[in-house]
């Protein structure tokens, strides 16, 4: 579906960058400075021997912003490659979370359950709490996490969107 | 391998050597020292040592804009690196190259609080192009190397190199110029030869073109400005010029619409406002010049031609970009325009030139010079009278006389005019005066100035003194912050809350502490006397013009207003009371 105008759309920005002091703080300082928003923002380190990261970004915004944040971005000396992956395309992206669930009886039962159909594993089991991981689209894991609220979750942590666009060519 | 190595300080003399530097502008303290003794040890660059490390940034700019080179400044760590962030800011706004070298406290320090030290790369990021702190004295020179290279490519901009004390003293290899490139910066020169083609197709339907230039086809070089005037004379459409602009394409062509904008001309306004295309030639759809986008050039069709991609659909979407310098886009667009034989309808250009001439008219900078009370308006015709046909280059501070120096003076060729303009900084115009002086030490070098604005740098007239540069400070003197009371006027019931400049300085007798000459035109019988005087001194010289106090500089485009609401003079000011909206309010 083509974006209108107006229209707020979330995207998913891929973003390559020589992996150097600051350059996360250049990309941030960016969203920051100009009053864009982060979603959800990863970054590890994807070539060791180029010594090149990848920052994956999930923003929303009109065109006429999502464009600006991508020109913006690509004006930034250490950035090689800019790629909208939510036009360029089709994509994949996955998020992992962690989720601590504490309880027992009939609650603890019904979380493992639900973590059965959402595929999640559990990673940490003690008598009283479970850490689930789950891997999936940020909807999912949404989903999930709704669902084990009212079965004692206790704590979550989420690493961000890392996505990558489908087919045989790199970014 | 087996190469000599040289000290941190010795590696980055030698870079800049290598990159043609001849002068730089700074200031010493502790951090900084090892590259000041292997200054104190050559001959080859000059030091230019001026009295608060803004004015060193500001130098810097002025000595950049007027030759085209890469301004270069040495300041310390901390305080003396947090004194230059205005002006890194200000070359950023105005796309000047600078490469700023900074003193840091040694590598082991960082990050404990340590005597002078700053966070310089922290605070600089959003204030610079790019910038570097140096961890590993190996590396020094490729870094500089590329700092110069990114600073001057591209769109230009200022680059900070912090360098830590024990990088400046330990030992380390060199490698010149010729092997640095950068891994990923690759600024587009060439335009999209397919969108070239599609603008000058564009450009053949148009009934009512206008060109709209700005800075960047100063920026781009002589021969820009040079393609430009050769375009717009084949085209034979109308050419408006931003604030950055002027002296990109002739000011006193009768194609030039002058200045467009907040303080632009009623005839440059409405072409834009009426105009079905659009022309943008380096420029970026800033506030100042479009007013309320919302009733910005409706009609229009918009060609954007720009080197920086992010300048485009940025504040106002166009139906055509094309990434380049101007300069390469300008040559290719010739091209095609004269292989295709394109002609413009002459029945509607005749039209949209008689809209135009109705407008112009109007006859929007008019004035009244009456009685012994100079008009500033006057006194900046007088002065471009009986310096325009001299070697000379023009530097303002900011405020009223910077708008009626835009207006009045009239620039025939680029890089003659350097304002302060997107950052706006009062205290810019001496500094900037004093590097274009030492870049051009014959040229006739003025900064036309105000009474407040004045006083922010006013420190440089010892460093002008020291190095025996006859800068001329022509002071606007209206006792006033002008600009602060004219919008106050307008927009603030004339509550003039702090805007006066009480207690001024005896200006002839500052000059003279200074070591300079001290001028003073109290009437209009003084003022062409006093002209002559300041240029023919051989020293700098301050003049104090005193000039009507209640002046405001018309026409105005009022804050969120649209460029067909503008106020022409003082009589629209009482009876368009309504044309300053809420909304308006809030802008700057
Ligand atoms: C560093 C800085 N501080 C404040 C301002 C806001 N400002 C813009 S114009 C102006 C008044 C300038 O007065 P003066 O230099 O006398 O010029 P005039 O408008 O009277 O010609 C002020 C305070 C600014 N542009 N820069
Ligand atoms: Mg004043």
């Amino acid at each position: 579906m083509v974006q209108q105008p107006q229209e707020i759309r979330r995207h998913t920005i891929a973003i390559l960058v020589d992996n150097e002091v600051g350059v996360l703080a250049r990309v941030i300082g960016l969203f920051s400075g100009r009053g864009y928003n982060i979603e959800s923002l990863t970054v590890a380190e994807v070539d060791p021997r180029e010594q090149l990261s990848r920052i994956t970004i999930v923003t929303s915004g009109t065109l006429m912003v999502i464009e600006q944040i991508k020109a913006q971005l690509r004006r930034l000396v250490p950035v090689h490659k800019v790629s909208d992956l939510t036009i360029e395309g089709p994509s994949v992206s996955r998020e992992l979370a962690l989720v601590k669930v504490a309880g027992s009886g009939e609650k603890r039962v019904e979380s493992l359950r639900i973590a059965d159909i959402f595929r999640a594993r559990a990673v940490d089991s003690t008598n009283e709490s479970f850490v689930f991981e789950i891997v999936g689209s940020t909807d999912k894991l949404d989903a999930f996490i709704h669902l084990m609220e009212p079965l004692g979750l206790v704590d979550v942590s989420r690493t961000g969107v890392a996505a990558i666009a489908r087919g045989p060519q790199s970014i | 391998m087996g190469q000599e190595t040289m000290t941190g300080a010795e590696l980055v003399l030698k870079a800049l050597v290598d990159q043609g530097v001849e002068v730089i502008f700074g200031y010493p303290g502790g951090a900084v020292l090892p590259l000041y003794d292997e200054l104190f040890k050559q001959n080859s660059l000059r030091h230019i040592l001026v009295r608060h490390e803004q004015a060193a940034v500001h130098a810097a700019e002025g000595y950049a804009r007027s030759t085209g080179k890469v301004g270069v400044v040495l300041v310390t760590s901390g305080p003396g690196a947090t004194n230059a962030v205005t002006g890194l800011l200000d070359a950023l706004c105005d796309s000047v190259p600078i490469v700023c070298l900074s003193g840091q406290v040694p590598t082991h320090l960082i990050g404990n609080d340590a005597f002078q030290e700053a966070d310089t790369t922290g605070i600089t990021r959003p204030c610079t192009k790019h910038n570097y702190l140096v961890k590993d004295v190996n590396q020094t020179a490729r870094i500089l190397h590329e700092a110069f290279y990114v600073a001057r490519t591209g769109r230009p901009g200022p680059v900070v190199v912090d360098l830590p004390k024990d990088i400046l003293v330990g030992r380390g290899e060199y490698v010149g110029p010729g092997k640095v490139k950068h891994k990923s910066y690759r600024p587009q020169v060439k335009g999209d030869l397919k969108a070239i083609e599609a603008a000058v197709a564009m450009m053949a339907e148009a009934k009512r073109p206008v060109f709209y230039i700005g800075g960047g086809v100063v920026n781009s070089g002589p021969a820009a400005s040079q393609l430009l005037t050769q375009f717009v004379h084949m085209t034979g459409f109308p050419c408006t010029q931003t604030l950055m602009g002027l002296g990109g394409f002739p000011g006193s062509d009768p194609l030039s619409l002058g200045m467009l904008g907040m303080h632009g001309t009623y005839e440059a306004n409405l072409a834009m406002h009426g105009c079905d295309l659009m022309v943008c030639v380096g420029a970026r759809f800033d506030d100042r010049v479009t007013g309320r986008l919302n009733a910005f050039s409706p009609q229009s069709r918009k060609i954007h031609i720009d080197i920086d991609p992010s300048s485009i659909n940025k504040n106002v979407a166009v139906e055509l970009s094309i990434v380049g310098d101007v300069g390469h886009v300008l040559e290719d667009m010739i091209k095609v325009w004269k292989s295709r034989q394109i002609r413009a309808s002459e029945a509607d250009l005749k039209e949209w030139w008689a809209s135009i001439n109705r407008w112009r008219s109007k006859d929007c900078l008019r004035y009244q010079q009456s009685g012994k009370l100079i008009k500033p308006q006057h006194a900046i015709e007088r002065l471009y009278q009986l310096t325009r046909d001299r070697d000379t280059y023009i530097t303002t501070e900011v405020g009223q006389h910077q708008m009626w120096a835009a207006q009045f003076y009239k620039f025939e060729t680029p890089c003659r005019w350097m304002p302060s303009g997107g950052l706006g900084t009062m205290g810019y115009g001496l500094p900037a005066a004093l590097g274009v002086q030492v870049a051009h030490p014959a040229s006739l070098v003025i900064d036309i100035a105000g009474e407040a604005s004045i006083q922010m740098n006013i420190q440089e007239m010892a460093t002008l003194a020291q190095y025996r540069l006859p800068v001329k400070v022509f002071i606007l003197n209206n006792q006033y912050m002008g600009m602060v009371r004219q919008w106050q006027e307008l927009l603030h019931g004339a509550r003039y809350s702090e805007s006066r400049s009480t207690a001024l300085p005896d200006f002839v007798k500052l000059a003279e502490a200074f070591g300079a000459v001290g001028l003073k035109a109290e009437t209009v019988d003084d003022l062409d006397d006093v002209i002559h005087k300041m240029i023919d001194c051989d020293r700098a010289v301050i003049v104090d013009c005193h000039v009507d106090p209640k002046e405001n500089c018309f026409p105005m485009i009022p804050s969120g207003a649209a460029h067909n609401e503008m106020l022409l003079g003082p009589k629209d000011e009482a009876t368009g009371g309504g044309a300053i909206s809420e909304d308006g309010m809030v802008l700057v």
